[in-house]
């Protein structure tokens, strides 16, 4: 019944909203607005995307500030939450210090600080890494569906074989030939360039493309199945008609048709290139040291969770929010985006 | 069908031979070698060493010989002596026609440089297996849990079932395996002490991986399941089914079920793959000696036929795993026919 009226009451409002004339990107941000866990994610997000910008400014401690007689030190607060964590004091091992918000790591260094900077390298991932698939992605679909034949066999035999490829293996031998083959080379040359551009980024830039190189397959088949679909619709032969070129029908009328799937499609796999980044700092092949990530954090606190479980667990938490949020947010756009889909999955 | 799967078949071998080749070609292109060290060794025993293990042939002669020795059978002496460069993972015995104690040879993924009483062939057949049973647990649980989450809040769609199902599965997508598994250690392993928190050898052991490498899983199939019911439930055959009269549990099992399966199957095909040939975090964070640590020790110890070996395991069960998945489509659903 009630999904009865809400049809009706959304039939009465698409009424009203085509006789103001409201466009369809307008209806969709409605549609967001109106629902909740969306609305909770995105401001989770915009609150990291805050933390990640002023990090320098919100986080107590520079991030690499190594106080070693503070090592493993927490603030009382956590020894309750975590009773096996017995303070020093009671016969046990813990030091306790209330300089530290979350307590500090096996360095001395300050865990909230570093959350805070932290933040930086996920949200870089999470913006950049699907940029890099929706490009390259988009290129070879829209080559491999718009022209067919030759052009499109070629290039989707190329996606199985990326396909059959073990991703993170990929990622990983990819990784390692960057990494070293970009830390001394020649100055003046292009990997010389691109080695101190990554440098300069803390090791971001090589996650990147890393990344990006591995991911852009789904996009690209995607890309090309909505071009298939659109390349038959008659406002596409008219285009054909009035004599318009390859480059502009592709872009200017085959695009901006098939950007609302994509966009979807990119935000749902967020998540997937964030936990990508603290898997790569997970495995030691991430940001470089001292920078911190939450998947490197998380590294080193599991080798001393039995002693220790507020080092992996609260960076476990911070990466845990992005990720609900980020998923929270794709679920809510692909529902604003293609009310057909509401409730499908 | 036959002649679908030989095609298929044929394909495999292409794609196995493609990323053999970007492989090797990109492992090759790493700077340093399996023998550089922080202090250099002397060139007379760096020379014996490349020697030994083939190294200082040519870049193609070398990709040959380990194709070679990998794709075609031969007939070698059956050597009692154990030898880390010719153990092949089949050895057929030769009647004596063919001459003193020869035997036919096949599969020899070499032999690791990082052990001298090893070869690739003895991790597949020693840490395999681990890596196996922890996937097939894993998978296990995630089917166990997914799918009835998933048929449920199909079938109460829009109720509470459906939102705390589909709340719960959002929570699983979310919580990649390098969260899920500290959680699971410190919860049951350091705080109510019920279960080990590292160590591999008996059941309790396999508990808490196979949890944290299923519980992400059980979220997408869950999710998976209900979306795919969903849209077999709206169809016409289900309203036929209905409308005849038949009870709606036979409606339900019989009809929807089964073809809900279809795109569910999809995913399992590569999902047990990937948990198969082992996850490296899950293995390296509760101490599991499968084949998921020489993922990322080969290639940062450059140790060439280990790389290559769990790259091409991987992408051969990955492929085969597809074709098995494309064979179960047409057993599911008949309007489905290869030609």
């Amino acid at each position: 019944m009630a999904a009865v009226q809400q049809t009706a009451s959304g039939n009465i409002a698409n009424i009203k909203e085509l006789q103001k004339g409201e466009s369809l990107w307008m209806e969709s941000w409605r549609r967001l607005r109106r629902n909740r866990a969306a609305v909770i994610g995105g401001v989770i997000i915009l609150l990291n995307i805050f933390m990640a910008l002023f990090a320098a400014q919100l986080a107590p401690y520079p991030y690499d500030r190594q106080t070693l007689a503070d090592n493993g030190a927490v603030p009382r607060w956590v020894t309750q939450i975590f009773p096996s964590m017995i303070p020093k004091d009671d016969g046990g091992y813990v030091n306790i210090s209330d300089k530290y918000m979350l307590g500090a790591d096996a360095l001395g260094r300050d865990l909230w600080s570093r959350i805070i900077h932290g933040a930086q390298v996920s949200l870089l991932v999470a913006f950049v890494g699907p940029t890099v698939s929706i490009l390259v992605g988009l290129l070879v679909g829209l080559l491999a569906g718009y022209f067919g034949g030759v052009a499109d066999n070629l290039l989707m035999r190329l996606v199985d074989i990326m396909y059959a490829f073990p991703t993170l293996l990929l990622i990983i031998l990819l990784m390692t030939f960057f990494r070293t083959s970009f830390s001394n080379p020649e100055p003046g040359t292009f990997t010389y360039t691109l080695g101190q551009l990554d440098q300069a980024t803390g090791g971001v830039l090589l996650i990147f493309i890393g990344i990006g190189l591995t991911s852009w397959m789904q996009m690209a088949r995607l890309v090309r199945g909505q071009v298939l679909s659109i390349r038959e619709q008659e406002y596409i032969q008219a285009a054909h008609a009035i004599g318009a070129n390859t480059p502009k029908i592709m872009f200017g009328h085959i695009l901006p048709n098939i950007l609302g799937p994509l966009i979807v499609a990119e935000t749902l796999t967020i998540p997937t290139y964030i936990s990508y980044e603290a898997f790569l700092s997970f495995i030691g092949l991430g940001v470089n040291a001292p920078r911190p990530s939450w998947g490197g954090m998380i590294a080193e606190g599991a080798r001393g969770i039995t002693s220790y479980p507020n080092q992996a667990i609260f960076p476990a938490v911070a990466l845990f929010l992005i990720m609900f949020a980020f998923n929270f947010l794709g679920d809510g756009l692909r529902d604003a985006l293609d009310p057909r889909m509401r409730g499908r999955d | 069908m036959a002649k679908y799967i030989a095609r298929r078949l044929l394909w495999m071998l292409v794609v196995l031979f493609i990323i053999s080749i970007v492989t090797f070609v990109l492992m090759r292109s790493v700077p340093g070698g399996p023998f550089s060290r922080e202090k250099p060794l002397p060139a007379a025993t760096l020379a014996i060493l490349n020697e030994k293990y083939n190294l200082d042939a040519t870049l193609l002669e070398q990709y040959m010989s380990y194709v070679g020795d990998i794709a075609l059978p031969t007939i070698k002496e059956n050597k009692k002596k154990f030898n880390t460069a010719e153990d092949y993972l089949i050895t057929i015995p030769l009647p004596a026609m063919f001459g003193e104690n020869q035997a036919l040879k096949w599969i020899n993924f070499g032999p690791t440089y990082k052990s001298r009483s090893r070869s690739v062939n003895d991790i597949f057949r020693e840490n395999l297996p681990i890596s196996f049973q922890l996937g097939v647990a894993a998978l296990v649980i995630a089917m166990a849990l997914g799918m009835p989450l998933g048929v449920l809040s199909a079938l109460k769609r829009n109720s509470f079932y459906d939102y705390l199902g589909m709340g719960t599965a959002l929570l699983g997508v979310s919580v990649p395996v390098i969260i899920t598994a500290p959680l699971l250690q410190y919860f049951f392993g350091v705080q109510l002490k019920i279960l080990p928190v590292t160590g591999w050898g008996n059941i309790q052991n396999m508990i808490l991986p196979s949890l944290a490498l299923g519980f992400v899983n059980s979220a997408i199939i869950a999710r998976l399941t209900r979306a795919s019911l969903l849209q077999v439930l709206g169809e016409d055959y289900i309203r036929t089914a209905r409308a005849k009269g038949l009870p709606e549990r036979v409606v339900i099992v019989l009809h929807a079920l089964k073809n809900s399966l279809i795109p569910v199957i999809t995913i399992l095909g590569p999902l047990f793959a990937a948990l198969v040939t082992g996850t490296f975090v899950v293995e390296t964070i509760f101490g599991i000696p499968g084949l998921g640590r020489y993922f990322v020790t080969s290639i940062t110890g450059r140790d060439y036929p280990v790389i290559m070996g769990t790259i091409l395991l991987y992408a051969f069960m990955l492929v085969v795993m597809n074709l098995v998945v494309d064979i179960a489509y047409a057993w599911l659903d008949p309007r489905i026919r290869f030609d």
